[in-house]
């Protein structure tokens, strides 16, 4: 599995990572990220491989039948983060609260992102700018994540948009994120 | 052949038996140019960006089935973001306007909208056939439509698709007056359906021999279904979960026994080991059996059903079976001809029941197998070898290795040798899967070795372009070529630019090409279309960091007369 993930290392799973070995202590974006992508022709990876760590799509199972094993349905939203080039797809049911599925959309938009463990913000490394989570719910309005019980927010999201701080004002007020 | 009326060559014609015989003919002269476009009924579109539809349907205006394709096959894992196109739309709408007679369309791999389903249904007054294959983007209420608006539908098979459901009246909008079903698959949808109303439509649809039903369809009511359809040939199962009295699984039972026509069973959907015996009868007659949904019948449950069935030609299963369930299927399935042997479980690295030794044993006790899809723990030269031996008549052979790179389990060596010995042995081999350790020498076997091969897919593999090489020099008639996380750069990208021509498509994710090599291919070749597809935020910052050479994420490319396609997402660059 080593070389698997020395090979995805700037593509991240979408789930299934191990969190403790990837959270809040990934390489900034624009320093090794760039040389792993350089590297990767000729390396093997150095260190033990996490054993829950596995590359997108591995192995090739369809989707649907990944879906139809689980014994929960799954909920997928589509994810965007304001800049990045396309969407990731997060299963709200994969996780049992905000502060995992924080977790899961900061190692989705890694390469770009850190996670401000103490806040629960998302920054931009070579920007500074905060991207602060929202989502569509059922009536097409966009709100900020976390203002509702978790289980709420899993049935009313209809996709999810890592924003901006500065053009997040105009959303619905909140205290904190759970 | 001139002098002939052109009602006698359109009569001659009507006797090729493929597409690209039809596609040879109408090349000859353009007298037969028109009398083929004119006469052909079935067209087939295997990369819905190779021609614009509209092109597709003025040719051929009196097609009757069309089949289309959407996105790569990589798609699938995953592999493809989301939004990046094999929309049906256009190919409805050109359809609408162009070929009122279309009875029939097929669609893989594509993005359908509940509108393009409401226009379909409006459009085509003979429309008969719908078969949608992991497809994504519509609701039921779209198959309301196709229910209420087609009256002479005989087939609506929807395989693995992406369905938003709202809710289950959209069965009962097939009215009263339609009674010409054949085949009903709703397997993939998500929620509950009205089981009165599909007791009304089996009752009045005589001609059914097809019907997939969906998780929610319980025991009673599939046994209600049953007793209608006494000429079914396949049938998949709701659910046979546990908690149903013994009375109404004798129910079922008794149904079952009076369909005798009955040679494919699909569905099992939480299937509790209690409801198994009740199977027993019609093991025997079964031609086909897919207990690939039923994580929860064990090794002895799955023998014990599988001894029975002496005439299985296809088996799909979950490795629960084991290498030793295996061995049981190898001595009572004499005639079987497809296997497919899926991981249950894809959280816990590599773990899986089944190993080499269950291959050789089916190897060795179903010679006629041509077809194969195996996830496994591990693999070893010697058992592929003998594998190569037992059944040179592999059509289709598919390997995954749970573990990438993982090598020979008794070696450690590559496995280049047993992947050579297939593609030595078995000299029909047309689609060709492959994992673990592998180096450029098996691509040098599969380059001299697999003539007929038309599909490859490669994942961490290979050690350089050479590797690359081998196939796309020597494979002759490759149609599809699939590559993840292997070590090819622009060398190989651009060792053998004309070959691409001769092929549908080429996908590479996480190799060595770079942005350069890609715009010199698309330069050199400007009837195909380059897209590339990058990941970072940064991705401007690393072409200015790394210029060309920085390294292309997901490249895909396809020969097309369209040109650039005008519906690209942003993150797809075509150059």
């Amino acid at each position: 599995m080593s070389t698997a993930t020395a090979n995805s290392a700037a593509s991240p799973a979408v789930s299934g990572l191990d969190y403790d070995d990837t959270a809040l202590t990934l390489a900034l974006p624009g320093s090794s990220s760039a040389a792993d992508r350089n590297k990767r022709a000729a390396d093997h990876d150095d260190k033990p491989p996490s054993p829950k760590a596995r590359a997108v799509g591995w192995p090739p199972v369809r989707t649907y039948r990944r879906n139809a094993l689980r014994d929960d349905e799954a909920k997928l939203v589509k994810v965007a983060v304001d800049g990045a080039p396309y969407l990731r797809k997060v299963d709200l049911a994969a996780h049992d609260g905000y502060a995992a599925l924080l977790r899961a959309l900061h190692a989705m938009f890694a390469s770009c992102l850190h996670a401000d463990g103490a806040a629960r913000k998302l920054v931009d490394a070579a920007t500074g700018a905060e991207y602060v989570p929202t989502y569509e719910d059922k009536d097409g309005d966009w709100m900020l994540v976390g203002d509702v019980p978790f289980k709420m927010f899993v049935d009313s999201c209809k996709r999810i948009r890592l924003m901006k701080s500065s053009e997040a004002v105009n959303l619905s007020p909140r205290t904190s994120l759970r | 052949m001139t002098y002939f009326p052109e009602e006698v060559v359109e009569h001659i014609f009507s006797f090729l038996p493929s597409h690209s015989d039809r596609n040879t003919v109408s090349l000859v002269c353009k007298v037969w140019y028109e009398v083929e476009r004119l006469s052909r009924r079935s067209v087939f579109v295997g990369n819905c960006y190779a021609i614009r539809p509209e092109r597709a349907v003025l040719r051929f205006p009196n097609v009757r089935a069309l089949t289309v394709k959407g996105k790569p096959h990589f798609a699938d894992f995953n592999l493809v973001p989301p939004d990046w196109g094999g929309y049906a739309g256009p190919w409805i709408e050109a359809a609408a306007r162009s070929c009122a007679g279309l009875e029939e369309l097929r669609m893989k791999r594509m993005v359908v909208s509940d509108e393009n389903l409401e226009l379909l249904a409006r459009s085509f007054p003979r429309f008969k056939a719908l078969v949608l294959i992991s497809c994504e983007g519509f609701s039921t209420d779209g198959l309301a439509a196709i229910a209420s608006h087609c009256k002479l539908l005989r087939e609506l098979d929807l395989q693995e698709n992406d369905v938003d459901d709202r809710g289950p009246r959209w069965l009962s909008f097939f009215p009263d007056s339609c009674t010409s079903l054949v085949s009903l698959n709703f397997a993939c949808i998500k929620g509950e359906v009205n089981s009165g109303a599909l007791e009304r439509l089996v009752a009045r649809s005589p001609n059914l021999r097809s019907l997939r039903l969906n998780r929610s369809v319980s025991v009673d009511t599939l046994t209600k279904i049953l007793a209608r359809t006494p000429n079914l040939e396949d049938l998949g199962t709701g659910n046979l979960t546990d908690e149903f009295q013994h009375e109404s699984y004798a129910k079922l039972a008794s149904v079952l026994d009076k369909c005798k026509m009955l040679k494919s069973l699909s569905g099992f959907w939480d299937a509790s080991p209690s409801c198994v015996p009740f199977i027993y009868p019609l093991c025997h007659q079964l031609t086909g059996l897919n207990l690939s949904y039923a994580p929860t019948l064990d090794y002895s449950d799955l023998t014990k059903m599988v001894s029975r069935c002496v005439k299985l030609q296809r088996l799909w299963v979950l490795d629960c079976i084991s290498d030793k369930g295996l061995q049981v299927v190898a001595t009572s399935c004499k005639d079987l001809q497809e296997l497919r042997v899926f991981p249950s479980d894809f959280y816990v690295a590599g773990y899986s029941a089944v190993t080499e030794e269950g291959l050789v044993a089916i190897s060795s006790g179903c010679r006629k197998l041509s077809s194969l899809l195996y996830f496994c723990h591990q693999m070893t030269n010697d058992a592929l070898n003998t594998v190569a031996e037992n059944c040179p008549n592999f059509i289709r052979f598919r390997l995954c290795i749970l573990e990438p790179k993982k090598p020979d389990a008794m070696t450690g060596q590559p496995l280049d040798e047993g992947f050579g010995a297939i593609v030595r042995k078995c000299k029909g081999l047309r689609r060709l899967s492959m994992s673990g350790l592998l180096t450029d020498k098996v691509f040098m076997y599969i380059g001299e070795y697999a003539k007929q091969l038309e599909m490859l897919s490669i994942a961490f593999a290979g050690d350089s372009d050479k590797g690359m090489m081998h196939v796309m020099n020597g494979c002759k008639h490759l149609r599809k070529l699939e590559i993840r996380d292997s070590p090819f750069g622009d060398g190989a990208l651009l060792g053998n630019v004309a070959k691409y021509e001769t092929m549908r498509s080429l996908w590479m994710s996480s190799c060595n090409v770079t942005f350069k090599g890609c715009q010199v291919l698309a330069s050199m070749m400007p009837m195909l279309n380059v897209e590339i597809m990058n990941e970072l935020v940064g991705s401007s910052e690393m072409e200015e960091n790394h210029g060309d050479h920085s390294k292309v994420d997901k490249l895909y490319v396809y020969r097309t007369t369209a040109g650039a396609r005008d519906d690209a997402p942003n993150f797809v660059k075509i150059l």
